[in-house]
């Protein structure tokens, strides 16, 4: 059975490029970072040239780099860093509906420690309302969160016009660009933020590793006590290995982007096309254009997307409903209810996420089995049977 | 040609673990399923997470790694929602209204037999297993349900739901073997559940009892406890926290006292001597008939047929007749002890279930 893996918004292979790069700080150059011995000089030196690599991801400068373990863990330092630093300041944070859930609950924890937490509204696009965010700003507000591209639906936030709001009134800003790196650019000279969340894995680095972009003079509490890495921001023994592949990671991704975003949307807008025009009652769920050019979230009425992914994946198709986070709860996707779309089409939604191997093979044999699952998922809904055609 | 399909559902118990590998060595082509029941990550809070007894994370990962083990494609799918609907909400309902419920007969035939099914005709499976103590052979009006081979186990009462469609497309794999001979199989192919100890609580009753359960969803409001004739004789703690046949736990003096009815709408417990505790029969609602010889017979005259009032229950023998479509009446030969309304009456000929109903009434 053919093997197809739909769903790197989950998570993406390493490449080869990058498991090469990292194996000789496991088998070789295995001294720790900090040492000032021989053992330890070659891996901070190695270290120092991933976070270069990354932080040219950014277009951000070294010292504005914080490696942690995950995309989570950036997420939480960020919000609990700003939140326990400006708490003189204020106690309120503004974010969306539609996070991921490293942002919401590590929001819903604050809200226990006392902080007010604003989760703005999204339309049937999935998209904010910036009139609305100001409308949210209070006198108290200390941080706005907002993603980049939402993990869902790939839809994009409008980062730099959010970021301008922040700025104007002395309001710190925070993104979680899991999802946007790699996959589109992201300059944050540009985009008035100060804090910026990405991930190893999601851009074929290895998992365990993440990243904080901290805007030089942005104070931030820090999460993990320990020793001085990372300028006193994140204590604990450096994963060099880990470091080493994402910055391998993020050279390839800076190298690739443009190639990739021309193949992927090209099989994303093929796999589109090819399942509306094949099966009735599909809808694309997210802004059409403000998007991410590898996610499609795809709603199949009177379909069950649980029943429909266990379906393909017994075909070898790797697919997800939702986030790999939040499956396992069964609410219909936070994201897609926010957006106002009924909860039987939020059921019934897959998302596939494509990525630099899928071909356009793969695209169209995904066409040609979808059909006659879906009909059959259909022919046992007591939905479908009432349907009028 | 391709081999049979199955989708087991596996609870994360030696039952289900061993049927899995029964089908797999009878060359099914196997699919383990486990149905998470209760949204554990709403119930985190700073204490930490926490989970039940049966179908928790825990046993989830039990029944994943014996798929795995086993070289079998394991699947978790969510039924929350039915649970907590079709489950949890008739549980507390039932004893609201002053009845003892079976959740675990609903959870059978809601979740099991249809929703899980269901799911399995989705993925192209023939069949559905599950580790229930019960055969279903063949029969000349389609299947027949019969008890377990280990009568100490047998767990047919809990199945007295069951259409013959379903029985049609269900196993039990280890419907007949001894417990014994269940946790022998899996030991000898290592199997990290054959020495689990079995669940027994209420699966989503995290509290120390059902009745903090209870306390803790619906107020509960003290009242009088009195006798057969209306004397006031002590306090009750809200009348959930009672069921027919009670002795323990009255604190009256004299005695001794068992409790006979649940006068929800006087909020009384009515108790009694134990003579008064028996019934000479009683009526039952949502009758579902197996074998439909049995049903004739029961409509058209009288049916004999050994009873069982509750899942301990040892049996006796009735006679029964259908009063309305659904709904039976019965009389037992010999009178019997705490007739519990809610609870399911299931009718057996030797091992055979003939058919069941939920206890609605118990008749002087």
């Amino acid at each position: 059975m053919n093997k197809i893996y739909f769903d790197h918004n989950a998570t993406t292979p390493v490449i080869d490029e990058v498991f090469e790069a990292m194996v000789p700080f496991y088998k070789e150059q295995w001294g720790n970072p900090s040492s000032i011995h021989w053992a330890g000089r070659g891996t901070r030196k190695a270290v120092e040239d991933a976070r270069e690599n990354v932080c040219k991801l950014l277009n951000c400068a070294p010292l504005e780099l914080i490696f942690t373990s995950s995309g989570t863990e950036s997420d939480n330092h960020a919000i609990k860093g700003i939140a326990y630093a400006k708490k003189d300041k204020g106690n309120h944070i503004i974010t969306t509906k539609v996070e991921h859930p490293a942002i919401l609950s590590t929001c819903k924890h604050l809200a226990k420690e006392g902080f007010e937490i604003t989760y703005l509204e999204v339309d049937k696009d999935g998209l904010i309302d910036l009139e609305q965010l100001k409308a949210a700003i209070t006198p108290k507000t200390i941080l706005i969160t907002v993603m980049f591209a939402n993990n869902e639906t790939g839809v994009l936030f409008p980062i730099k016009e959010i970021g301008q709001i922040a700025k104007e009134r002395g309001i710190t800003f925070h993104t979680d660009a899991v999802q946007a790196a790699g996959k589109i650019p992201i300059n944050v000279q540009e985009l008035n933020v100060d804090l910026l969340t990405i991930s190893g894995h999601k851009i074929y680095g290895p998992k365990g590793v993440g990243a904080l972009f901290a805007k030089r003079g942005v104070r931030l509490t820090p999460l993990i006590h320990g020793g001085h890495q990372e300028r006193n921001r994140r204590g604990g023994t450096e994963n060099v290995a880990g470091i080493i592949g994402f910055g391998k990671a993020a050279e390839i991704a800076i190298r690739d982007l443009d190639k990739e975003i021309a193949h992927l949307s090209m099989l994303r807008n093929r796999l589109e096309t090819g399942l509306k025009e094949k099966i009735q009652h599909v809808y694309v769920n997210g802004h059409p254009e403000k998007r991410l050019p590898n996610t499609a979230n795809i709603s199949f009425e009177f379909v069950e997307g649980e029943s429909l992914l266990l379906n393909l994946d017994m075909k070898g198709i790797a697919a997800s409903s939702g986030s790999a986070c939040t499956s396992g709860s069964l609410e219909p996707s936070h994201v897609l209810v926010a957006m106002g779309i009924s909860l039987e089409l939020a059921h019934g939604s897959v998302r596939f996420s494509l990525g630099k191997s899928n071909t356009v093979e793969e695209i169209d044999y995904l066409i040609e089995i979808m059909p006659p699952i879906v009909e059959r998922m259909r022919s046992m809904s007591p939905l479908f049977a009432g349907h009028k055609f | 040609m391709s081999s049979k399909r199955v989708v087991v559902a596996m609870s994360g118990g030696v039952d289900s673990s061993t049927a899995l590998a029964i089908l797999k060595e009878q060359g099914f082509d196997c699919i383990g399923v486990s149905m998470q029941l209760w949204d554990y990550s709403k119930r985190e809070d700073d204490k930490g997470a926490t989970a039940g007894s049966c179908c928790s994370l825990d046993d989830i990962y039990d029944a994943r790694s014996v798929a795995d083990k086993l070289g079998i494609p394991f699947y978790v799918v969510n039924v929350e929602e039915v649970f907590s609907k079709e489950v949890v909400d008739y549980f507390v309902q039932s004893y609201l209204s002053g009845a003892t419920p079976n959740p675990c007969i609903k959870c059978n035939q809601v979740l099991k037999f249809e929703v899980l099914l269901k799911k399995a005709i989705g993925l192209e499976a023939d069949y559905l297993a599950t580790g229930h103590y019960a055969r279903i052979e063949p029969a000349p009006f389609g299947y027949k349900l019969l008890k377990g081979k280990d009568t100490g186990k047998d767990q047919s009462y809990f199945l007295f739901t069951m259409t013959q469609e379903q029985l049609s497309k269900v196993l039990f794999p280890v419907g007949n073997l001894t417990k014994p001979q269940v946790r022998a199989y899996a030991k000898t192919i290592g199997l990290r559940t054959s020495e689990k100890k079995e669940s027994q609580e209420i699966c989503f009753v995290e509290e120390p009892s059902y009745t903090d359960f209870l306390s803790s969803r619906v107020s509960s409001q003290d009242g009088d406890i009195v006798d057969i004739y209306g004397k006031i004789l002590g306090k009750h703690k809200g009348l959930f926290n009672y069921t027919i046949g009670q002795r323990k736990g009255l604190n009256l003096s004299g005695g001794p006292f068992y409790v006979l009815d649940l006068d929800m709408e006087r909020n009384r417990l009515l108790v009694g001597p134990l003579e008064r505790l028996y019934s000479g029969g009683l009526t039952a609602n949502e009758v579902n008939w197996i074998n439909p010889e049995a049903k004739e017979k029961a409509a058209s005259g009288i049916l004999t047929a050994t009873v069982k009032i509750r899942y301990r229950h040892e049996g006796a023998l009735a006679e029964i007749k259908i009063t309305n479509e659904g709904s039976i009446k019965l009389e037992f030969k010999e009178r019997q002890k705490a007739v519990t309304p809610g609870q399911a009456v299931v009718f057996y000929d030797g091992d055979e279930v003939l058919g069941g109903g939920w206890i609605e009434e118990a008749l002087k």
